[in-house]
């Protein structure tokens, strides 16, 4: 077989021009789309929601392509070369997670709410500070999983461009955040959109492109792709058990089961993902783009198994571990080889094709996640909360009745004109600002692990997101102070957990490693946070003063269910 | 227009969404006592337009029609509470009080009759009576694939056929699992929701006005 020959650790010299040039294609391409659909009016709707008028397949697109980040298409495949069937365990809680979206939150927000996850609650729980909890928690969200995807691209876009430097490092980082704050202020959901769907089209094509390939090469036998890859592995037979990676002690295994259930339950309480059911105008639209979306996501990471192992038994797990050590550069590496090897053309081409794809890939997710964190912040800590007036909000309220085009009600009023364009400056000032602040704490935590911060932001979504959620949703008697509690009650546990947790201190790999004040012996929170989220939840409905507002439940479910007076 | 936008080839697939509001409102304005020949055609994919030409069942009608004043919500919600139900909940639930109110806006009122009606009660029913059972079968079928990795180690390793083991073999099941239950939620959706959700929708909606 072709595995006989030393295959190359990583591409020299003037390969890496091509990728630069379609790095700036893609560069080029994304801001032509930015300015192209920006042009198209600046009002709440389009900024937020993208005008609603997206069709469930477009829909579908966006969704896969705002959760398929870097760390997936990367990452995963380079567990699976590294880890074996450990990484093959990664991803499930990755897919399944989609069934919660779909059964649970897809049609129920998409009626409940106008542009955020906080909307949802505020329908039922009109109070200021639960807003302000709901969007804290998102902003919170959304800024961990950016500072994941961040760091990401810093090491990665330096690993794919063959300098190891950490000043190109660094300028990686302010470029892309430079990126994604024109992307998000010019172009808003509607621009955002786009470039999910171009870059998920970009990504499933390349995926196929290379499983085509790596089929091709085994002539279609999937069995004996597996037993070269446990062969080439390393590991041998092990490759292909469960213990490669999780296995080593009873807490890290425990450690992975707490990863599992805030892989499954965080997707569900994602900012970015709950944003993206508005640019749809039904919840059956809503619907359908998620089946859309499990059907690409699914595909997708079957395909990233079959990379991830193919990546092992042509490249091998050696050289995939010696040119990065957490496997990032699997399948670039697979793609040099598929396509003849180091020096070959087409070696060479479809290395930096698949780089370029990567780089559109932590583009796209970076300018979503942004979008989303601006809305949280100016729809529901500025707007909802802070300004808060009660009579905007009737207004808003009055105008989202009729049955006519969902979101152009008539909205004539002078002043809530005035407040809704007042809300969409600031939402421009935050998506700078949290940019701004995006880049800062990348630069600083450029040593964190990324699919620590990953599965941080998973476990803090689950903890104060989706609790919160699915009670305002389902439960009758579910209160304002039960809302609060709730959001706070998984927030805080989650951030503090992780303080005292070896991430932190206590390891060599810690961010203090001098110092030892952690407790907790678990790296993700998710297994005592998520429960505590509920169970907080739960006591302040309990304790609740005041009982819940049954109109307002009614308002809320009638609308939910049916899409009456949805927006 | 959004009409364009918007029928989509699989939005079309099966209902114009957005033909279906005006066509809605105007039969709720001109032959509103039509919409009642829809609950006969429940269970077949939504076509709404042919249903309502059906010339007025008999039996319905007369519950509802006396109710003069707000005449354009009056049959409708009669229409949309048999509409859900193949069992025939009728007419008789539609709160008679709490139309009078809808035409003064009180949309408080008109939400909380909308959640008492057997129409609504239906939807939730079978919305919660899927999702809730489903839900719970597909996280604890997860979450006992995770811990199986940790509690029977050794069964996982064991091999079934070629290089495939019970873990490979568990974990492809996880992807079956979920694309069946996509497509088993969908199609529970479409045939038991869709239709009295819609109804109801549009009916509320004149009802808010």
């Amino acid at each position: 077989m072709t595995t006989a020959t030393p295959p190359p650790v990583a591409p020299t010299g003037d390969h890496h021009d091509l990728a630069i040039a379609l790095f700036a294609v893609i560069v080029l391409v994304t801001l032509a789309i930015t300015l192209w659909v920006g042009r198209k009016g600046g009002a709440a709707e389009d900024f937020y929601a993208g005008g609603r008028d997206f069709t469930p397949l477009q829909n579908g697109f966006a969704l896969s392509g705002d959760y398929l980040s870097a760390a997936s298409f990367l990452g995963v495949a380079g567990l699976i070369a590294l880890y074996g069937y450990d990484g093959v365990l990664y991803s499930i809680g990755f897919l399944v997670a989609w069934l919660v979206v779909l059964m649970l939150v897809a049609e129920l927000v998409r009626n409940a709410g106008r542009y955020t996850l906080a909307d949802v609650l505020a329908l039922r729980l009109r109070r200021r500070k639960v807003r302000a909890a709901a969007g804290g928690a998102s902003v919170v969200v959304t800024l961990l999983y950016l500072v994941a995807q961040m760091v990401g691209a810093g090491s990665l876009v330096a690993l794919l461009l063959g300098t190891s430097s950490p000043h190109a490092r660094t300028w990686t980082i302010v470029a892309v955040g430079a990126l994604m704050i024109v992307y998000v202020t010019v172009g808003g959901m509607r621009a955002t959109t786009w470039i999910q769907i171009v870059k998920a089209v970009l990504l499933i094509a390349g995926s196929v492109l290379l499983t085509v390939l790596l089929m091709v090469r085994f002539h279609g036998d999937v069995g004996e792709l597996m037993r070269q890859a446990a062969q080439h592995s390393g590991a041998g037979h092990r490759y292909l058990e469960p213990g490669l990676k999780y296995g080593a002690t009873f807490t890290s295994r425990l450690d992975f089961f707490s990863l599992g259930l805030a892989l499954v339950l965080g997707t569900a309480g994602l900012p970015h993902i709950l944003s993206r059911f508005y640019t749809v105008p039904t919840a059956r639209a809503a619907r359908r783009s998620t089946m859309w979306a499990i059907g690409l996501v699914g595909g997708f990471y079957l395909m990233a198994i079959a990379l991830g192992l193919g990546a092992t038994a042509l490249v091998g797990s050696a050289e995939v571990r010696h040119a990065n050590s957490a496997g990032n550069t699997a399948v670039p590496l697979l793609a040099l080889v598929l396509g003849g090897g180091n020096g070959s053309t087409g070696g060479v081409v479809l290395f930096a094709l698949i780089s370029a794809i990567a780089f559109a890939t932590i583009l796209a997710v970076v300018a979503g996640l942004t979008l989303a964190s601006s809305a949280a912040f100016a729809h529901d800590i500025w707007a909802g909360a802070w300004r808060g007036r009660p009579r905007r909000r009737s207004l808003l309220r009055r105008g989202a009745v009729p049955a006519s085009r969902p979101g152009a009600g008539p909205a004539g009023d002078g002043a809530t004109d005035l407040a809704t364009d007042q809300e969409v400056g600031v939402a421009r000032i935050a998506a700078v600002g949290i940019g701004a602040a995006a880049i800062a704490i990348s630069l600083f935590a450029q040593q964190l692990n990324v699919a620590f911060l990953v599965g941080l932001a998973f476990a803090v979504a689950a903890s104060a997101n989706l609790p919160v959620l699915l009670y305002s949703l389902f439960w009758s008697r579910f209160t304002a102070r039960g809302a609060v509690w709730s959001v706070y009650g998984g927030l805080v546990p989650a951030i503090v957990l992780v303080l005292f947790s070896p991430v932190v201190s206590g390891t060599k790999v810690a961010l203090f490693p001098g110092v030892d004040f952690h407790w907790f012996p678990l790296e993700n929170p998710g297994i005592v946070s998520i429960p505590l989220g509920f169970l907080a939840g739960w006591i302040g409905t309990l304790t609740s003063p005041e009982p819940a507002d049954a109109d307002r439940f009614a308002e809320l479910e009638v609308r939910a269910l049916t899409g009456a007076g949805a927006a | 227009m959004p009409q364009q936008q918007t029928s989509s080839p699989g939005q079309g697939q099966r209902f114009d969404w957005w033909a279906a509001p005006a066509a809605a409102t105007a039969s709720d304005r001109t032959a509103a006592p039509g919409r009642p020949a829809v609950p006969g055609q429940s269970a077949v994919p939504v076509r709404p337009t042919p249903a309502r030409e059906v010339p007025p069942a008999p039996a319905v009608p007369p519950a509802a029609a006396p109710a003069a004043g707000p005449s354009g919500a009056g049959p409708s919600t009669a229409a949309g509470s048999s509409g859900a139900g193949p069992s025939g909940a009728g007419p008789v639930e539609a709160p008679q009080p709490s139309r009078a109110v809808a035409t003064t806006t009180d949309s408080t009122e008109v939400y909380r009759a909308v959640q008492r009606s057997a129409a609504f009660q239906d939807i939730r029913r079978s919305h919660r009576g899927f999702v809730f059972p489903v839900s719970g079968a597909f996280l604890s079928w997860y979450l006992m694939y995770v811990a199986a990795q940790a509690a029977a180690p050794g069964v996982m390793r064991s091999q079934v056929a070629g290089p495939v083991n019970v873990a490979w073999l568990l974990g492809l099941l996880q992807f079956a699992t979920t694309f069946v239950l996509t497509w088993l939620y969908a199609r529970n959706a479409r045939t038991k929701r869709d239709r009295a959700a819609l109804g109801l929708r549009w009916d509320t909606q004149d009802q808010l006005r």
